[in-house]
C-alpha cells in the first residue's frame, strides 16, 4: 500500500465511527475521571449495558428506544450498585471493584445459562435491521470520499452522523455541567474529597451523580456500537477497550471539554497509521500479532504520556494530573 | 449573637478547672473516646467551649488534639461519647452537615485545591448554591445571581486577606501561608458561627504568623467563636482568651492563659515530653 | 493519605470459624449440578494417538472426537450418531460415528465452528447429560484439527461423597495458595508505597514464562524454578529502579502511577503474547498426573508439592515480616513512610527489598499456577482479578489479609461449582467481595478506616 493509502486509511478511521463511538465513550469517562477523579477501570461494563440493552431489545423486537431505554436504565442501576458502597470508601477501592465487576459481568453474559438473555458466546445479530437503525438514513446509496482508501458508504457515514451528533450533545451537555457550580464541586473533589466536606458538600452524593451521569454516556457509546456493527458478543468488553479509553482521555486531556474529542480522534489516526506503517516496512503481520503490536503501543503511549504529558494536548500543564498534591 | 458575651469578661464566673461549665457554651463535649487498638488517643470526660471567644487547645505532639478536633468535626467516629453544637446533637452527624450547621474546620496540612484558581477555592465554599444541583446547574439564569454575588463576596474576602492579586492563579502555586491564608478565607465565605482552626500557624514563616494572628482575632470581634489547635506557647498566651490543655487524650488543665502559664500538670505535660522519649507517636 | 496498617493483629480464631463454615456450607448447602464423576470421565477418556490409530492415518483438517457412556461401569459406544459442522449459520460437514463411537468430520480449515449432535440419531439407552448441549457454540480450530466432547449417559447428580467435596475443597485451597504467593507482593507493594500495580499480573506471567522457556530448552522443571525466582526478584527490582521510583521522585499522584500501571501491564502483557504466542502451554512435570487416593480427597502429587512449596514460602515470609529487622522496618515503612524515614531506614532501600520480595513470589505464583493448570501469555491477568479480590477481602495494603483473602476466595470459587453453573463461579467471588464492601469494608482484617 502507497504511503498515502496508509494515510487516508488512517484519517478514515480517525474521523469515522470508530473514533466518534470512543469519543462518545470518553466523554463520560472523562466526567467520572477527568472531572471527579474518579478511578473507574470498568467503564467498558457501561457499554457493555448499553449494547446488551440494545440487542436484547432487538431479540425481544421491542424496537430501538426501548434499546435506548434499557440500556441506560441498566447503567444507572449498576453505577448505583458499584457506587454506593465503594464511593464512601478510600478511592483505591472503586478502581479494584469497577474492573472485577466489568470482566465478571462479560464472562456472566458469555456464560451458557445466560444464552436465553444474551445469546451467550455466540451473541445476538441481526440488530440494525430489527430495529431499523439505518431507516431514517437520508444519504444516497453510494460512496463518498476520494481515491481508494478514504470512502464511506452512506451506512458508515449515517452511523457517522449519528454517533457524532451524540458526541457532540453531550460533549455540550458536558460544558455546561462543568462550568457551573455543581462542576466547582467535582474539581474540588477531585482535589480533595475532605476539604469539598468541610466546606459543606456531599461528597459521596457528587460522587454518586458524576458516576452515573458517566455511565450513562458510557451505555449509549455502546448502544451506538452495537447498532453500527449490528450484532453484540462479549468478545470485545474487555478490559483493554477501558485502557483504550483511558488512553484518549488522557490523550486529549483529562478534565478539559473537548479533549474527549481531540484524543479519540489522534488515537484512531495513530494507531491505525503504525498499523499500515508496520504492514508497509515488514511484512504481512498476522492478526493476533498485528492487534497485539497495536496494543504494545497504546500501553507505551499511556504511559509515556502520563509521565511526559500528562496534561495531554489541550490541558493546562498547571492543571496536569501528575502534578504532586 | 450574644452582645454580653463580648463586651463582659465571660469567664469572670469561670473557675480554672478541668471540664469547668461556662455561661454561653455554643459546643458541649461529654465522655468522647477513641481507641485505636490497645491505643486510647482521646479521652475527653467534659469540655465546654465558650461562644464569641479564642479557645485554643494546646498539648505536646501525641496528646490527641487533632483527633479530638477530627471527631468533633465529624471526619472521624468516636467510640464513645456525644456533643452538641448550638444545642444540638453533633454527635454522629456527618462533616458536611456540621459544616452548614456553622462549624467549619481547617486542616494541619492545608487542603488548598491545587488544580482551581484562588477564586474557584473561594466560590466553591458558598453556602446553599442554587447551582450546585445537578439539575438546576444546567439553568444558569437560576443561579446567575446568586454567582455574582458570591463572586463580589469572595473578592472582598480576598482583599481582606490580601490574596486578591492571585484571584485568577491556581492555589497550587500559592506559598504556604498563602495557602494558609486562603483556606482560612474559603473558611469565612461558609458564613460560619464556630471557626475550627487546626494549627493554622504551622509551617508558616514569622511575618505571615502576625498577619494570621491578626486575622484570628478579627474573626472574633466579628462575633464568631474560635476554636484552634496550637503547640507554641507563646502564640496561644498573647490571644486565646480561654486555653485548654490536652495530655495523652485527655484534658489536664483549662484556664485563662495566665492560669495555664503556670499550672503544674501543663509544664510536666509539656517537659515530660521533651526528656522523655518522643515516641509516644503523634496520634493525627 | 491514612497510614496503611500490614500487620494488626489477625483475629485467626474467627477467620479459622469462618473458614470452616465455608467448608461446611459448601458441603451442606450444595445441591451439586453438573459433570460425571472424574472417574467416569477417565473412563471414558480418548487421545489424539488412540483417534489417529482409529482413524488409519493423520487426522487432517478435522473435528474429532469419541461419543462414550458409561453404562453399568463400563465404557459404551453409541453408533451412527450424525454430527453436524457448521459455521456461521451454514452447515459446512457432516459425519457419522462408527462402532467405536469414533468420528472425525473434515472441516474446510482453522476458524471457529458450532458442532452439533443430531440426538434423534442417539441409539436406545444413549442420552446426553444435558439436553441443552447438543450443540457446541464456540469451537476454535487453530492447528488443523480439535477434539471435541460431547458428554453423555446419567446425570450423577445427588451421587457425591464427602470425599468429593473434600477433594474440591482442597483444590481450591490449592488456588488459594497459589493466589496468596501471588499476591502477597501486590499487598506489599501496595503498603509500602501506596500503589496498586495492575502490572503485578506481568510479573507473575513473566516468572511463569522464564520457567517455560528455561524448561522448553531442556532444563530439568524444578531447577528452572530457582532460576525463574531470581528473574522475577531482578524484574522486580527493576521495576522499582527504572521506573516507580523515579515517579515517586516526581510526586507523582496515585491515580497517575495507577495509570502508568496499566500502560504498562497492557505493553507487557501483548510483548508476551507476541513473544510466547497465543496457545497454552505445559511444563513438563506437568504431564503424566494421575489422582491418588489419600482416604479423605484424591490428589495428584503436583498438588500436594505445589501446597507444600506455597505453604513454606508463606510461612517463611510471615517469619521474615514478624521476626526480622528488615520484617519491623518493612512494617514500619508501611504504617508511616516519614516516620520511618526519620528512624534511619533507608525508605527507597526498604521499597526496593519488597519489589524484589514481590518480584519473587509473583514469579513463584506464576509457575505454580503454571504448573496446575497451563503457562499462557495472558495468565497473570486472569489471576490479576481474582488477586484484587482477594487483597480486597482481606483488607488492601494489608499482608495476613492478603493471603486468608486468598485462601478463602480459592476455596470459594472451587467450591461454587458445585452448587452454581461453573461458569458463574467468578460471579461468587465478587457478590461476596461486594457484600464485604458494604458490611466490613476495611476486609476482613483490616482495620478500620478513620475518616470517610
Amino acid at each position: 500500500m502507497s504511503w498515502l493509502g496508509v494515510f487516508l486509511l488512517a484519517l478514515q478511521t480517525a474521523l469515522g465511527f470508530p473514533a466518534a463511538s470512543y469519543a462518545l465513550a470518553a466523554t463520560g469517562l472523562n466526567l467520572q475521571f477527568g472531572y471527579t477523579g474518579l478511578s473507574n477501570f470498568g467503564m467498558v461494563a457501561f457499554l457493555m449495558m448499553g449494547a446488551y440493552g440494545m440487542a436484547i431489545s432487538a431479540d425481544r423486537g421491542w424496537g430501538i428506544w426501548v434499546g435506548f431505554a434499557l440500556g441506560i436504565t441498566a447503567a444507572v442501576v449498576l453505577a448505583l450498585l458499584l457506587g454506593i458502597p465503594t464511593l464512601r470508601l478510600r478511592a483505591d477501592y472503586l478502581s479494584v471493584v469497577t474492573i472485577a465487576t466489568a470482566e465478571i459481568l462479560r464472562l456472566v453474559i458469555a456464560a451458557r445459562p445466560s444464552a436465553e438473555l444474551t445469546g451467550a458466546a455466540r451473541g445476538i445479530g441481526g440488530l440494525s435491521s430489527e430495529l431499523g437503525f439505518f431507516r431514517p438514513n437520508f444519504i444516497p446509496e453510494g460512496s463518498y470520499g476520494f481515491g481508494d482508501d478514504f470512502v464511506f458508504n452512506s451506512r458508515q457515514l449515517w452511523s457517522m452522523l449519528v454517533c457524532w451528533s451524540l458526541v457532540l450533545l453531550s460533549t455540550l451537555l458536558i460544558r455546561t455541567w462543568v462550568r457551573s457550580p455543581w462542576g466547582r464541586v467535582l474539581r474540588a473533589i477531585r482535589e480533595d474529597e475532605d476539604a469539598a466536606r468541610s466546606l459543606g458538600k456531599n461528597v459521596v452524593i457528587y460522587k454518586l451523580q458524576s458516576f452515573v451521569i458517566g455511565g450513562v454516556i458510557g451505555s449509549l457509546a455502546g448502544a451506538m456500537m452495537a447498532l453500527d456493527s449490528g450484532s453484540v458478543g462479549p468478545a470485545r468488553w474487555i478490559a483493554p477497550l477501558t485502557f483504550a479509553l483511558y488512553t484518549v482521555v488522557i490523550l486529549g486531556g483529562a478534565g478539559t471539554v473537548w479533549g474527549p474529542i481531540v484524543g479519540a480522534v489522534v488515537y484512531w489516526f495513530v494507531l491505525d497509521f503504525a498499523d499500515g506503517a508496520l504492514n508497509n516496512l515488514w511484512f504481512e503481520v498476522s492478526d493476533t500479532t498485528s492487534g497485539a503490536f497495536r496494543l504494545t503501543l497504546m500501553g507505551i503511549g499511556l504511559m509515556l504520556l502520563m509521565v511526559f504529558r500528562p496534561q495531554g494536548i489541550l490541558g493546562n500543564k498547571k492543571e496536569a494530573f501528575a502534578v504532586g498534591r | 449573637m450574644d452582645a454580653d458575651a463580648t463586651t463582659a469578661d465571660p469567664f469572670a464566673d469561670v473557675a480554672p478547672t478541668p471540664g469547668v461549665a461556662k455561661p454561653d457554651p455554643i459546643l458541649v463535649a461529654d465522655g468522647v473516646q477513641r481507641r485505636y487498638g490497645g491505643l486510647t488517643a482521646v479521652d475527653v470526660a467534659h469540655l465546654e467551649l465558650q461562644r464569641g471567644v479564642i479557645t485554643s487547645l494546646i498539648g505536646p505532639n501525641g496528646a490527641g488534639k487533632t483527633t479530638f478536633f477530627n471527631l468533633l468535626t465529624g471526619f472521624d467516629k468516636a467510640n464513645a461519647g456525644t456533643w452538641t453544637f448550638e444545642g444540638e446533637k453533633a454527635n454522629g452527624v456527618r462533616p458536611h452537615h456540621l459544616a452548614r450547621r456553622g462549624m467549619v474546620r481547617t486542616f494541619q496540612l492545608t487542603k488548598a485545591l491545587g488544580r482551581m484558581t484562588v477564586l474557584d477555592n473561594m466560590l466553591l465554599a458558598g453556602r446553599d448554591q442554587t447551582g450546585e444541583s445537578a439539575l438546576k446547574s444546567l439553568v444558569k439564569p437560576l443561579w446567575r445571581d446568586e454567582e455574582a454575588a458570591n463572586v463580589e463576596r469572595a473578592h472582598e474576602l480576598l482583599v481582606r486577606f490580601k490574596l486578591d492579586a492571585l484571584a485568577d492563579e491556581y492555589a497550587a502555586g500559592l506559598s504556604g501561608g498563602q495557602r494558609k491564608l486562603l483556606e482560612m478565607a474559603r473558611a469565612l465565605m461558609t458564613d460560619p458561627t464556630l471557626v475550627m482552626l487546626d494549627e493554622p500557624m504551622a509551617g508558616v514563616n514569622p511575618a505571615l504568623t502576625q498577619s494570621l494572628l491578626g486575622h484570628v482575632t478579627a474573626l472574633r470581634d466579628e462575633g464568631m467563636s474560635v476554636l484552634f489547635v496550637e503547640h507554641d506557647m507563646d502564640v496561644i498566651m498573647t490571644i486565646s482568651d480561654w486555653v485548654v490543655c490536652m495530655a495523652e487524650g485527655t484534658i489536664i488543665a483549662e484556664g485563662r492563659p495566665a492560669d495555664i502559664a503556670g499550672n503544674d500538670a501543663v509544664i510536666e505535660a509539656y517537659l515530660g515530653i521533651d526528656h522523655g522519649n518522643t515516641t509516644t507517636g503523634e496520634i493525627r | 493519605m491514612t497510614p496503611r496498617r500490614l500487620l494488626p493483629a489477625p483475629r485467626v480464631p474467627a477467620l479459622l470459624a469462618l473458614l470452616a463454615l465455608v467448608f461446611l456450607g459448601t458441603a451442606w448447602v450444595a445441591t451439586p449440578a453438573g459433570a460425571q464423576s472424574e472417574a467416569d470421565a477417565a473412563r471414558c477418556a480418548f487421545t489424539k494417538p488412540e483417534a489417529i490409530e482409529a482413524n488409519g492415518g493423520p487426522l487432517g483438517q478435522s473435528i474429532w472426537g469419541r461419543l462414550c457412556q458409561v453404562t453399568d461401569g463400563k465404557p459404551t459406544f453409541p453408533e451412527g450418531v450424525a454430527i453436524t459442522v457448521s459455521q456461521n449459520g451454514e452447515e459446512v460437514a457432516t459425519g457419522t460415528t462408527d462402532d467405536g463411537g469414533i468420528f472425525v468430520v473434515e472441516i474446510p480449515g482453522n476458524g471457529t465452528y458450532q458442532v452439533t449432535l443430531d440426538t434423534k440419531t442417539l441409539p436406545k439407552g444413549f442420552a446426553l447429560t444435558d439436553e441443552d448441549r447438543a450443540t457446541l457454540d464456540n469451537v476454535n480450530v487453530n492447528l488443523g484439527d480439535q477434539q471435541v466432547t460431547f458428554r453423555l449417559g446419567e446425570d450423577t447428580r445427588g451421587s457425591r461423597d464427602l470425599q468429593d467435596y473434600l477433594t474440591t475443597a482442597a483444590k481450591g485451597l490449592r488456588l488459594g495458595l497459589i493466589l496468596a504467593v501471588a499476591a502477597v507482593g501486590l499487598s506489599l507493594v501496595y503498603g509500602v508505597t501506596g500503589l496498586i500495580n495492575f502490572a503485578h499480573a506481568e510479573l507473575v506471567t513473566f516468572g511463569a514464562i522464564v520457567a517455560f522457556v528455561l524448561n522448553d530448552a531442556g532444563m530439568p522443571f524444578w531447577l528452572c524454578i530457582p532460576f525463574a525466582i531470581a528473574a522475577g526478584c531482578l524484574a522486580g527490582y527493576a521495576n522499582d529502579r527504572l521506573l516507580w521510583r523515579p515517579l515517586r521522585k516526581r510526586n507523582m499522584a496515585m491515580v497517575s502511577q495507577m495509570v502508568v500501571s496499566i500502560g504498562l501491564s497492557i505493553a507487557l502483557r501483548n510483548i508476551f503474547l507476541i513473544g510466547f504466542g497465543p496457545n497454552s502451554k505445559r511444563y513438563t512435570a506437568a504431564s503424566g498426573q494421575r489422582e491418588k487416593d489419600f482416604g479423605l480427597v484424591r490428589l495428584t502429587p503436583n498438588d500436594l508439592i505445589i501446597m507444600g512449596i506455597c505453604v513454606v514460602v508463606l510461612v517463611l515470609v510471615t517469619l521474615i515480616l514478624r521476626k526480622t529487622r528488615l520484617g519491623t522496618a518493612i512494617r514500619a515503612t508501611a504504617d508511616n513512610p516519614d516516620l520511618a524515614a526519620s528512624s534511619g531506614i533507608g525508605v527507597n532501600k526498604i521499597i526496593a527489598i519488597v519489589w524484589i520480595i514481590c518480584g519473587g513470589m509473583a514469579a513463584l505464583g506464576g509457575i505454580m499456577y503454571g504448573l496446575s493448570v497451563t503457562v499462557t501469555s495472558d495468565m497473570g491477568f486472569i489471576l490479576l482479578l481474582s488477586m484484587f479480590a482477594a487483597v480486597v477481602l482481606g483488607g488492601l495494603g494489608n499482608a495476613y489479609g492478603a493471603l486468608f483473602g486468598a485462601i478463602i476466595l480459592g476455596v470459594m470459587q472451587e467450591t461454587s461449582g458445585l452448587f452454581v453453573d461453573t461458569a458463574y463461579k467468578f460471579v461468587v467471588a465478587l457478590a461476596v467481595l461486594i457484600v464485604v464492601l458494604l458490611v466490613r469494608p476495611q476486609g476482613l482484617l483490616g482495620t478500620k478506616e478513620r475518616f470517610g
